[in-house]
C-alpha cells in the first residue's frame, strides 16, 4: 500500500517504556524524549516542550466562510496546552508550525485568548516554527521565530522533509492510528517514529487526523514505524502491522 | 356502485366518462367524492388500500380542471405539485398520468423532476413550468430556495402529497410540512390533497397535513401559554400582516379542514404462517431452515415477491433460492445496494412478467405499478402490522381478489410474533407511527432557505411555520434561537456576528448574505443523512476501478479483510483493496462466502405487536395454533421456569460456568433493549456485581457478571430513576450521540455534506472531524442548539428512551423473578446470540458454535 512494507521487513525492537505519567519513553536520534497523552513532546534535559498543528482559530476561519464552527476551539486549545506547561514547568515551550490556522487568525484572536497566549511566554522561550499556515509568523504576540530550530542534536521543524531524516522533529501530517479489534475498529491522533525521526500528532481542537497508512507518510521512514497512538490518559504504542487505512 | 349513488356520476364531463366507459371501468365512488371535494374547494385526506385507483383520484379532480383551462398568450404556470417520497415512484406516476392524459387527448402537460432529471429539462422546468410536476420534497425544498419561488407558485392550484403515511413521521415530513406552508403563503388557492394506505390513525394524518392558525394553537395551548408569552414582551401570536398573506379564508381552521375520504376496504388478505412442522429453530435471522418449501410455494404461484428486512438477508435468501432452483425460475434480486441500472432491469422484467420471484427490501414497500404479483412471503418477523398490510398489498392489485401472503418465522420467538401478526391483521388492528413534534435542524435548514429566496420578515415567517402541522406548537423562543443559529451559529460567545449568513437590512427584513452563501446552501438541502457509501467496482488489470456493481455502507467494509470473500449482489467477490470511496472487488468462485451476520432487523418490534406476544404467550389455549415443536417449548418453560403473566417481566437467574446470569423478557425490541442493558450494566457496576458482559435480541435481553446476584432487590435494578443522571451521564460518551450529532450538524447546515468526487485527491483528511466539534462545543456550552437536537434524536431514534421509560413504568411491582438451578427453553436463543455477536465469519468458528448449540439445547431440555 505505502513504502514501509517494500522496505526490509527486519524486525527492529523499538526500545520505549511506559512511563508513570502514561506518557511512552523512547529516543529519537540521540535525544531521550517522553511521547504524552496530550499530544505533546517533552525534552525533560533540555525541559523543553513541543506541540504541532494547534491551527488556532480553525472555527472561526470557517465561520468567514459561512460555516459557523462553535469558537471554542482556541480557548480548548490553548487550555490543554495551559496544563501540560502548568504540569511540567518548561523553560522551553516549541510551537511547532501551523500555530495559527491562517494569515488572518492572529487578528481575529480574542482578547482572553491573547492574553492566555502572552501568559504561556512569561518567564520562559517561546519559540514559533513557522508553518504553511501562518508563514508570517506572530504580529504582536511575543515569542522568536524560526523557520527550523535545532536542540540536543535534534532539528526540529514543520514539515517533514523527503526522504528518511536522522534527527528530525516535525508536525504538518496530523498523523492518526487505525486499529482494528474483533468489535470494531478505533482511530486515535498518534505521534509515528522509527527512532530517527518522530512526526507528532495535530494539537489544535479541531485539527483533523490523516492516517499514518496514506501515501503522504510514505519513504519517510527507515523502517516499519512505530505508532503512539493517543488514548486517555496514556500512549499506547502499536506497531505497524496491528494498523489499518481507513 | 351502491354506495357512489348519493354522487352523481356527472361529476364526470363527457370526455372523462367515454374514457372510463371505452374501458369497460365505471367510476369509483372514492374517485367521484374527489371530485366533489375539489369543487366545493375542500382539503382532503384519501385513505384507499393499494390498487383502490388511489393515484387516478388524487389527479382526476386537476386533469378535469385542466382540460378545461383557457390558453393565453403567456404561460399558465404550475397547476398541480405532486409529491412522492420515492424518485422511482414520481417518474412512474408521471408515466401512468401520461396514459390517460394522451388517450384523451388533454391539453396537459405532466413532467417529473427529481435528482436524476436532466439538467436541461430542470432549467427548462423553471422557466416555463409544466401544468402537473411531479416531484420529491427535495426537489421541493429546493425550488422553494430559489430566487422567485413565489412566482412560480402563485399559480398552483392543488398540491397532492402521496404515500403520506411514509413520511409524516420522519424529518423529510417535517420538511416537507414546512415547504406546504411556504408554498400555501404564495398560493393562496392551493388546496392540500393527501393520498394514504390504510392507516391506525387518520387524524395524526390530517394533523400534519393541515394548515393550523393562530387561533388553534391558542386553543391548544390553553390561555395560559398565551400569558407567558405576553408575559416576555413579545406578542408573536398575531403579526399585523397575517391575515392578509395568508389568506383569511383558510386559517384559523386549524386540522378540521381536512375531509376524510376512505377508499373501499377491499377483500380481506388471505394470510398463513410457514409452520415447519418440527424444524423451527431456536434462534437465528435468516429462515435458512425453510428455504425449500418457500422455494415450493413460489413454483405454485404466478409472481411472488419475498421480503426481507436487511439487504444482508436479501443475499442469503437469494443465495439459498438459487441453490435450490432446479427448474430455474427466474428470481430476480432488489435491494437499495444495488447499481440503479441493474434495479431499473429488475423492475422492467417484472413488468413485463417475466420474473417469477423477486428477492426485495423496503425499496419495493411503497405503490409502484408493476407486474402481476399474486403472492408475499415476508422472510423472517414482520416486526409491525401496518408494514405487513403494505408488503401484502403488493399482491394483487385487483380490489376484488383477496392478496396471499405466507409468513416465513426464523425462530420460535418468530414464531409467536408472526402468528400474532396474522392475527391483528385478521382484526385489522393496526400500529400507527405517534405524531412528531418538528425537528429544529429541519427548521433551521427550512429558515435558511426561505432566506435565499426572498427577504422575510420575523413575526411573518413564525406565523408561517407554526401553520405547519408538526411546528404548530413551536415556542417563539425556539425560533429565536433557531433565527440566531442559522445567522451565526446561535453560541453563547458571541464572536461571529460579523460572519452572519442572514442579516436583518434596514427594512427590517431578513436575507441572506450574499449570493454565495446562498448557491452554497441549495447545495446541501435535504433532511436525508444516510450512512457513508462506498461504490463497489470491479478491479481493472491496473489496479483502478472498473464497472460499478452497487453500493456499500462504509461499516460493511470494515468487517472484510482484502482477500475474503463475500456476497454481493447476488454473487461471489474478493475484497481486492479498499480506495477513497471505491471497494476494488474481483468475481470469485462461490467457496464458502463471508456471510456477515447482520444481528437481526433495524426495525423494531412495534409495541402494539409485542403486547399481542405478550398475550398469546401467556394464553395455553392459544397455543394450538403453533406448531408441536413451539408448543413444546412453551410447555418446557412453563414447566422448568414461568410464563410470565401479560403485564408481568419475567426476570431469570441462574449459574453457568462460574458466571452469574440473569435473563430477562421485555419484549420492547432490540434498541430498548440494549439501552436498558447499558443502564443496568452500569448500576450492577456500582453495586459491585461486576458485570462482564450483554447481549440482547428484539425479545430478550442478558447481562452475566462475576459475582452473585440472587441477593440484588430487582424493582430497586429497574427502577425509572435510571432514566435521569444515569441515562444523561452514558448517552454524553455515547458513540449513538455522535452519530446524531453528525446527521443534525449536516441538516442545520453547521457542516456541509460531502459530495463524491469533492474529495481532496490524496485522501487527505484536512477537513474537521464532527467528533471533534461534539467535543468541543459539549465542554463549552452543553445547552446549545443542536446538542439539544442531538439528544432528542439520539433518545428517540437511536436508543428509544420513550419505550425505555413505559416499559419500565409498565413493570413496576411486575418484575417476576424466577431463580433457577439451571437455564431456561427461554434463554436458549439470546444465549446462543453471545457467540455469534462477536465473531462474524470462519468456518472452524461455526462448527464449535453449532456444538454449542446443541449443548445448550440438551441441557435445557434435560
Amino acid at each position: 500500500m505505502s513504502a514501509p512494507e517494500a522496505l526490509p521487513a527486519k524486525a527492529f525492537a523499538y526500545d520505549y517504556s511506559v512511563a508513570e505519567c502514561g506518557s511512552l519513553r523512547t529516543s529519537v536520534g540521540p535525544a531521550e524524549v517522553m511521547l504524552r497523552s496530550s499530544g505533546a513532546l517533552w525534552m525533560a534535559a533540555e525541559r523543553a516542550l513541543v506541540v504541532a498543528d494547534l491551527h488556532l482559530e480553525k472555527g472561526s476561519s470557517y465561520a468567514a466562510r459561512g460555516q459557523m464552527l462553535p469558537p471554542y476551539d482556541t480557548r480548548e486549545t490553548l487550555s490543554r496546552l495551559a496544563a501540560e506547561v502548568a504540569a511540567l514547568s518548561p523553560t522551553l515551550l516549541v510551537l511547532l508550525g501551523d500555530t495559527f490556522h491562517d494569515r488572518k487568525s492572529e487578528a481575529r484572536l480574542a482578547g482572553d485568548d491573547a492574553e492566555g497566549l502572552r501568559e504561556l511566554a512569561r518567564g520562559r522561550t517561546l519559540v514559533w516554527v513557522i508553518g504553511n499556515h501562518d508563514a508570517d509568523g506572530p504580529r504582536a504576540l511575543p515569542g522568536e521565530v524560526a523557520d527550523e530550530f535545532e536542540l540536543c542534536g535534534l532539528t526540529l521543524r514543520h514539515e517533514p522533509r523527503a526522504g528518511a531524516q536522522a534527527g528530525e522533529i516535525c508536525g504538518h501530517l496530523h498523523p492518526a492510528a487505525r486499529v482494528k479489534g474483533a468489535l470494531g475498529s478505533v482511530r486515535r491522533r498518534c505521534f509515528v517514529t522509527d527512532a530517527e525521526r518522530a512526526v507528532l500528532p495535530a494539537f489544535g481542537a479541531y485539527a483533523g487526523g490523516l492516517n499514518v497508512r496514506d501515501t503522504a507518510f510514505a519513504g519517510l521512514f527507515l523502517r516499519p514505524p512505530l505508532a503512539g497512538a493517543l488514548g486517555r490518559g496514556r500512549v499506547h504504542a502499536v506497531g505497524w502491522r496491528s494498523l489499518v487505512g481507513d | 356502485m351502491a354506495d357512489s349513488a348519493g354522487l352523481s356520476a356527472d361529476l364526470l364531463p363527457p370526455r372523462f366518462a367515454d374514457w372510463f366507459a371505452e374501458r369497460g371501468w365505471s367510476p369509483r365512488a372514492h374517485q367521484l367524492a374527489m371530485i366533489e371535494k375539489a369543487q366545493t374547494g375542500r382539503d382532503a385526506l384519501l385513505i384507499a388500500p393499494t390498487g383502490g385507483g388511489k393515484t387516478l383520484a388524487g389527479f382526476l379532480p386537476s386533469l378535469i380542471a385542466l382540460a378545461d383551462r383557457p390558453r393565453t398568450n403567456a404561460p399558465n404556470g404550475l397547476h398541480t405539485l405532486y409529491i412522492s417520497p420515492l424518485k422511482a415512484l414520481a417518474v412512474d406516476v408521471e408515466r401512468n398520468l401520461n396514459a390517460p392524459i394522451q388517450q384523451m387527448g388533454l391539453p396537459i402537460v405532466a413532467e417529473s423532476r427529481t435528482g436524476d432529471t436532466g439538467v436541461s429539462r430542470r432549467q427548462r422546468q423553471r422557466v416555463k413550468p409544466p401544468d402537473i410536476l411531479l416531484t420529491t420534497p427535495e426537489q421541493l425544498a429546493l425550488l422553494c430556495a430559489w430566487e422567485g419561488a413565489r412566482l412560480y407558485f402563485e399559480s398552483l392550484e392543488c398540491v397532492i402529497l402521496d404515500e403520506i403515511h411514509t413520511l409524516h413521521a420522519s424529518k423529510r415530513g417535517d420538511l416537507l410540512a414546512l415547504d406546504l406552508a411556504r408554498i400555501a403563503r404564495f398560493a393562496p388557492n392551493l388546496r392540500r390533497v393527501g393520498l394514504s394506505a390504510t392507516v391506525d390513525d387518520p387524524e395524526v394524518i390530517k394533523a400534519w397535513m393541515a394548515r393550523h392558525g393562530p387561533a388553534v394553537s391558542l386553543a391548544d395551548t390553553s390561555a395560559a401559554a398565551f400569558g407567558e408569552s405576553e408575559e416576555q414582551g413579545c406578542a408573536p401570536q398575531s403579526s399585523p400582516n397575517a391575515g392578509v398573506a395568508g389568506g383569511s379564508d383558510r386559517r384559523g381552521r386549524g386540522n378540521a379542514s381536512i375531509d376524510l375520504v376512505r377508499g373501499p376496504s377491499g377483500a380481506e388478505p388471505v394470510v398463513e404462517v410457514l409452520l415447519s412442522e418440527g424444524r423451527v429453530p431456536w434462534s437465528g435471522h435468516t429462515a435458512q431452515h425453510a428455504m425449500q418449501e418457500v422455494y415450493d410455494v413460489i413454483k405454485t404461484a404466478r409472481t411472488a415477491l419475498v421480503f426481507v428486512n436487511t439487504r444482508f438477508q436479501a443475499e442469503f435468501a437469494f443465495q439459498e433460492l438459487w441453490r435450490l432452483n432446479e427448474d430455474a425460475l427466474p428470481i430476480a434480486l432488489h435491494h437499495g445496494s444495488l447499481a440503479a441500472e441493474q434495479r431499473r432491469k429488475v423492475e422492467a422484467a417484472m413488468a413485463r412478467g417475466e420474473l417469477r420471484a423477486v428477492v426485495c427490501t423496503s425499496t419495493l414497500d411503497l405503490g409502484i405499478d408493476w407486474g402481476d404479483v399474486d403472492l408475499v412471503i415476508q422472510l423472517a418477523s414482520p416486526k409491525g402490522a401496518s408494514r405487513m398490510v403494505q408488503r401484502i398489498g403488493r399482491a394483487n392489485h385487483r380490489l376484488d381478489e383477496p392478496s396471499r401472503a405466507l409468513f416465513v418465522p426464523a425462530n420460535r420467538f418468530e414464531m409467536l410474533e408472526c402468528q400474532a401478526a396474522r392475527e391483528a391483521i385478521a382484526e385489522n388492528k393496526l400500529d400507527g407511527d405517534p405524531p412528531r413534534v418538528g425537528a429544529l435542524d429541519v427548521l433551521a435548514q427550512h429558515v435558511m432557505g426561505c432566506a435565499c429566496s426572498e427577504p422575510f420578515d420575523l413575526l411573518a415567517l413564525y406565523d408561517e411555520v407554526t401553520s405547519a402541522g408538526p411546528y404548530r406548537a413551536l415556542p417563539w423562543e425556539d425560533f429565536e434561537q433557531v433565527v440566531d443559529f442559522v445567522s451565526t451559529g446561535g453560541y453563547a460567545l458571541k464572536t461571529y456576528d460579523r460572519f452572519r449568513r442572514i442579516v436583518k437590512g434596514l427594512d427590517g427584513l431578513w436575507r441572506v448574505r450574499n449570493l454565495e452563501t446562498a448557491q452554497r446552501h441549495r447545495l446541501n438541502i435535504g433532511a436525508i443523512v444516510s450512512p457513508a457509501m462506498l461504490a463497489v467496482r470491479i478491479a481493472t488489470r491496473r489496479g483502478g476501478g472498473g464497472r460499478k456493481v452497487g453500493e456499500i455502507e462504509e461499516g460493511m467494509v470494515e468487517m472484510l479483510e482484502p482477500g475474503e470473500t463475500f456476497v454481493f449482489a447476488g454473487q461471489v467477490w474478493r475484497l481486492v483493496a479498499v480506495t477513497n470511496l471505491d471497494v476494488l472487488v474481483q468475481p470469485a468462485p462461490a467457496a464458502d462466502p463471508k456471510m456477515p451476520s447482520w444481528g437481526g432487523s433495524k426495525f423494531a418490534l412495534s409495541t402494539y405487536l409485542a403486547k399481542r406476544v405478550r398475550q398469546l404467550m401467556y394464553d395455553q389455549a392459544h397455543w394450538q395454533v403453533l406448531p408441536t415443536d413451539v408448543r413444546e417449548w412453551l410447555e418446557a418453560q412453563r414447566d422448568r421456569s414461568v410464563i410470565p403473566e401479560e403485564n408481568e417481566m419475567l426476570l431469570e437467574t441462574f449459574v453457568r460456568g462460574r458466571r452469574h446470569f440473569m435473563v430477562c423478557y421485555p419484549f420492547e425490541g432490540r434498541l430498548a433493549h440494549t439501552t436498558l442493558a447499558m443502564l443496568l450494566t452500569r448500576r450492577l457496576e456500582r453495586i459491585g456485581a461486576a458485570p462482564l458482559g450483554f447481549v440482547c435480541n428484539d425479545y430478550a435481553l442478558a447481562v452475566w457478571t462475576l459475582n452473585p446476584l440472587e441477593g440484588l432487590d430487582f424493582s430497586e435494578l429497574f427502577n425509572e430513576d435510571m432514566l435521569g443522571d444515569d441515562l444523561e451521564a452514558w448517552l454524553a460518551e455515547s458513540f449513538m450521540m455522535k452519530r446524531a450529532f453528525k446527521g443534525c450538524a449536516i441538516i442545520a447546515g453547521l457542516i456541509e455534506r460531502r459530495f463524491p468526487g469533492q474529495q481532496q485527491k490524496s485522501g487527505r483528511q484536512i477537513t474537521f472531524s464532527t467528533d471533534l466539534i461534539y467535543d468541543t462545543l459539549r465542554r463549552h456550552e452543553p445547552e446549545h442548539l443542536l446538542l439539544r437536537c442531538a439528544r432528542d434524536d439520539a433518545a428517540s431514534g437511536l436508543i428509544d428512551v420513550a419505550r425505555l421509560g413505559q416499559m419500565l413504568a409498565r413493570i413496576k411491582g411486575r418484575i417476576r423473578h424466577a431463580p433457577l438451578e439451571h437455564l431456561s427453553p427461554f434463554s436458549v436463543p439470546i444465549l446462543l446470540e453471545i457467540g455469534k455477536e462477536r465473531s462474524p465469519g470462519h468456518t472452524g468458528e461455526t462448527m464449535i458454535l453449532r456444538e454449542a448449540e446443541e449443548d445448550l439445547i440438551a441441557e435445557a431440555l434435560q
